[in-house]
């Protein structure tokens, strides 16, 4: 850490010491800018708006009804009090047994009922943040690596390798192919990890993805759980945006392909968490789903160290225990999803910005690429900064998820309201107006018709005879 | 495939043999009227007297919580909030009330407060912060038993016990802190710090100003850090008065940089559910790396939003500490001298949910296995779940620790009754009387009538020492075979 001295940091354990956290790394400036500078539509209509949080903000108001309705489920309303002192004294770490069966249950509903899932083997943890270490913790030693395809979530880094010494090593996915996972990659990762004499313990995705926002097809899952049980390693399925698909294809979990296939089940785990699906990402509720008798039996152990307060234990039980409300938030929920995505893409296109055509996540995997000064890391912190502090808007720069091509940006879509939106849609017009003036020249040069912009079948992006004056890729707007 | 070496090693330590008081509890649990002669729990330090005086309030302020109307236009925002940071109220609330359970003689600042996953959380993440892998932290012992998975299981730090004898009252020498580092030095052992548990679990002693003093002097010069574990602070009933390291801290020449103390609502409170844990650290970059961390184990937002309602009302915590210190005395008082009337004596205490009590007298052999044969047989024939020393890693057989705040008043003269059946049960052939146990401090009560446990609690004043004891038999309670 900066400013420590020396004696400082002999005293300190060097996981203190090191960089583990992540969060020394420039991308913090965004986060920074936001903080010195937060939009709000009345105090602050010129601040920095915060894109770069994977919130869903758009069901509150369902649960607030829910809840108002159901007293019972709060352990300090007059008719929850008997269950007061029950539940603030309950520090087993089986956890309630209505919470594991309203967490199953709702897990299963996630996924159209077409699999069930065993609360005996729901584990908690501290978040997905402590599950991610948790099962770390158990499946690796310090040393060994978890293969983990680009791009990924940054925190990654931090929970699977601070505190565990675990390593995690890319398996490389590239645009060309909307980003697939591909065997071919797989392997090569294997191989280079077998090369320099480093153990893999397991695999990782993040299904649907952040920062994709797309769904693994039921061809990349079947051919993953091939490699990992030949490989027999572990397969660690971080399914925490599966309530979160707003379009089709349809999500197909890890669950349901193990039903379907000759696979070794003790190397299958599902990380969970009510953060983004339920947008509670204060309430700290983070399951680890194991297939592995051992390892449901020794994470349950180790989840003494981040508990679900049973307070909210109790609040989550009681919620995912009623199925009509369920039902009714799960389909409201995606409603609401792909509206805002509708809303906010036509948007982007009518700037002319494309994206990663997409159907599940809190974001757009914005594709920016014609927009760097050239195709490198430097000329995409270039642009990044600019998109901060001129457009002002943060949002995630590709680099930061590991992306190994430079252009690619996460934007948040979920966490604002319908006019917070418009002024980001704005911004952005107003941008690519001027940048594009700046260099129509060098577009006019380069110009090309991306296949995987999502409106293919409108008729004035196919058509080169566009009724729009300036290039279809641009569509200014005074 | 295999596991990780830490899912597969026993380091969790819930193989050990003190699980067998849990089990018979679990399989037969005491009720009043549907159980009555099952196993009653004395094995968890809960503290479960003050609860009336927590749901009064919380029925009296509706807005403590997010799911109320009066609170759910909180509830967005608090759903939301997973800023490592907390909720500024929280801090600020916790940070108040620790003050308050020192009798205002110390500030705390809200900016030094880090969240962690409950006290076992808080523990491991402050070893995370302060020691490498195969480095040691001294522990004196007895220590409360799970501080062996807390501070060693997922961090590979070791703890190296400093022994404490029952011949000074188990309190902590210089002399046995310096022998403890040398031996480690020996060994190759680098020891990174100190941690102490200020109330003791399982002693229910508060330290002395003078301990403390020399032990901070210890660590200062040692250059070694210092983790007091103060989560039983409010849990003081009777004089002396708590002395926190904060307070000391003032008082001796240290580098505050060595300073943590590690907290919790668990058993002040009695919400260990709530899983509200706390890193208190002078230094800033434990802050700083700490609060990163506590990423890990962050108090649910939802929690956090009721403590900090709860903790900022003033007449609220002044009113709690006082009552709850009240009723804990109460209850330790009535125990104890329930156990006196049966000639048994416990470390003089003041603090704590619970008795170090000695029965070393009962033990057929002065070894672990003989104080292992004397817990089987209270776990099955008297039905009583209480925690042998060993599990405590007690050096000397023969002490126990056992619970008294987690059951109703009734309960608690039902244990005394079954202890008082236990104790009463005849002396040991050819074994004379030891006059030398009627010198004891901590002498023997002896009760006048056998009724005394459905009456109110002696008075010392009738308190007789005299070897003429009107019971039948003798005081040298013994072991029943």
């Amino acid at each position: 850490m900066y400013g420590m001295s020396n004696q400082q940091q002999i005293l300190l354990s060097k996981i203190a010491t090191n960089n583990g956290h992540g969060e020394n790394s420039p991308y913090f400036d965004g986060w920074k800018a936001y903080d010195s500078d937060p939009y709000h539509h009345i105090e602050n209509p010129n601040g920095v708006i915060q894109m770069g949080l994977a919130e869903n903000q758009l069901s509150f108001d369902i649960v607030e009804e829910w809840l108002l309705k159901n007293p019972k489920a709060s352990i300090c309303t007059m008719e929850g009090m008997s269950e007061f002192r029950d539940k603030a004294i309950y520090q087993d770490y089986h956890g309630l047994t209505q919470f594991r069966n309203a967490v199953a249950k709702f897990m299963g509903k996630v996924r159209g009922d077409r699999v069930v899932f065993d609360p005996n083997r729901i584990v908690m943890s501290g978040g997905a943040t402590g599950a991610h270490e948790l099962v770390t913790f158990c499946l690796a030693d310090p040393g060994d690596a978890f293969l983990v395809p680009t791009p990924y979530y940054p925190g990654f880094d931090r929970d699977l390798t601070w505190r565990t010494g675990v390593k995690l090593l890319p398996v490389i996915c590239e645009s060309s192919n909307d980003f697939k996972i591909t065997r071919k990659a797989l392997e090569a990762a294997y191989e280079k990890a077998q090369e320099e004499k480093t153990r893999v313990k397991g695999l990782l995705i993040t299904n649907p993805s952040n920062p994709l926002g797309t769904v693994l097809d039921l061809e990349t899952l079947k051919s993953i759980v091939t490699f990992v049980s030949e490989k027999n390693i572990h397969l660690i399925s971080d399914e925490i945006y599966s309530g979160t698909v707003f379009g089709s294809p349809g999500f197909i979990s890890v669950s349901e392909i193990i039903e379907e296939m000759e696979c070794n089940r003790d190397l299958i785990h599902i990380v969970y968490s009510l953060s983004k699906d339920m947008g509670f990402p204060g309430f700290r509720v983070g399951i680890v789903y194991s297939y592995n008798d051992d390892v449901v039996n020794v994470g349950r152990k180790m989840s003494s160290f981040g508990l679900v307060s049973t307070q909210t234990q109790h609040l989550i039980a009681s919620m995912l225990s009623d199925d009509e409300f369920i039902e009714n938030f799960i389909s409201k929920n995606s409603e609401k999803l792909s509206k805002r995505y509708e809303d906010f893409s036509s948007g982007l296109y009518e700037a002319g910005i494309r994206c990663l055509k997409s159907n599940a996540g809190l974001f757009f995997w914005m594709d920016l690429r014609r927009l760097l000064k050239e195709p490198t890391p430097a000329a995409e912190m270039a642009l990044w900064q600019l998109i901060i502090h001129k457009v002002k808007l943060n949002v995630s720069p590709g680099l930061s998820f590991h992306c190994s091509e430079p252009g690619w940006f996460r934007v948040c879509f979920a966490n604002m309201d319908d006019e917070t939106m418009e002024v980001a849609l704005e911004r952005i017009r107003s941008f690519v107006k001027k940048d594009l003036s700046a260099k129509r020249q060098r577009w006019q040069d380069n110009l090309k018709v991306r296949l995987s912009f999502r409106r293919l079948d409108d008729p004035h992006m196919m058509s080169p005879h566009s009724p729009i004056p300036q290039s279809p890729l641009v569509r200014a707007r005074t | 495939m295999s596991l990780s070496e830490i899912a597969t090693n026993d380091m969790h330590g819930e193989k050990s043999a003190y699980f067998d008081g849990w089990k018979a509890y679990d399989r037969d649990p005491f009720h009043p009227k549907k159980n009555p002669n099952g196993v009653i729990q004395m094995g968890l330090a809960e503290n479960q007297l003050s609860f009336d005086l927590i749901e009064e309030w919380i029925t009296k302020h509706p807005e403590a919580s997010i799911c109320t109307p009066e609170g759910i236009s909180q509830f967005k925002d608090v759903a939301i909030f997973q800023d490592y940071h907390g909720l500024a109220q929280f801090r600020e609330a916790v940070a108040n009330f620790m003050g308050k359970a020192r009798g205002g003689r110390v500030k705390f600042d809200p900016n030094r407060i880090i969240m962690g996953g409950g006290a076992t959380g808080a523990n491991e993440m402050i070893m995370f912060c302060l020691a490498n892998p195969e480095e040691a932290f001294l522990v004196p012992s007895p220590y409360y038993p799970a501080f062996d998975r807390d501070m060693r299981w997922r961090t590979k730090v070791k703890i190296f016990p400093v022994e404490c004898k029952k011949s000074n009252n188990f309190q902590i020498t210089k002399q046995a802190l310096e022998d403890a580092y040398q031996k480690a030095q020996e060994q190759n052992i680098k020891v990174k710090g100190l941690i102490i548990t200020n109330p003791s679990n399982p002693l229910g002693t508060t330290m002395n100003r003078e301990t403390l003093k020399s032990l901070v002097s210890f660590i200062n010069e040692k250059n070694i850090h210092l983790v007091a574990d103060e989560i039983y602070a409010a849990t003081v009933f009777s004089s002396p008065q708590f002395v926190s390291v904060a307070e000391v801290m003032k008082e001796v020449k240290c580098n505050p940089n060595l300073i943590h103390i590690v907290y919790s609502l668990s058993k002040d409170l009695g919400l260990p559910g709530l899983r509200v844990g706390i890193v208190y650290s002078y230094n800033d970059d434990v802050v700083s790396c700490g609060r990163k961390m506590s990423s890990f184990g962050l108090v649910s937002s939802q929690t956090q939003h009721l403590i900090a309602s709860m903790l900022s009302d003033d007449e609220f915590v002044d009113n709690f500490l006082a009552e709850s210190s009240k009723r804990l005395g109460k209850r330790h008082e009535i125990f104890t001298e329930g156990l006196a009337n049966v000639g048994i004596t416990c470390l003089e205490s003041n603090a704590g949910l619970f008795v170090w009590m000695n029965l070393q007298h009962l033990l057929k052999d002065h070894t672990p296995d003989g104080e292992m044969e004397l817990w089987h047989m209270i776990i099955h024939d008297v039905k009583l779940n209480v925690s042998p020393g060993s599990s405590f890693h007690c050096s000397e057989p023969g002490w126990f620790r056992v619970c008294f705040a987690n059951m109703d008043e009734d309960t608690v003269y039902v244990a005394l009754k079954r202890i008082k059946k236990f104790a009463g049960n005849g002396q040991k052939e050819g074994e004379p009387a030891k006059a030398k146990r009627w010198k004891n401090n901590n002498a023997l009560r002896l009760s006048l009538s056998s009724r005394i446990y459905d009456e109110t609690v002696m008075s010392p004043t009738m308190i007789i020492s005299s070897p003429h004891s009107p019971m039948p038999r003798s005081p040298l309670v013994r072991a029943r075979t």
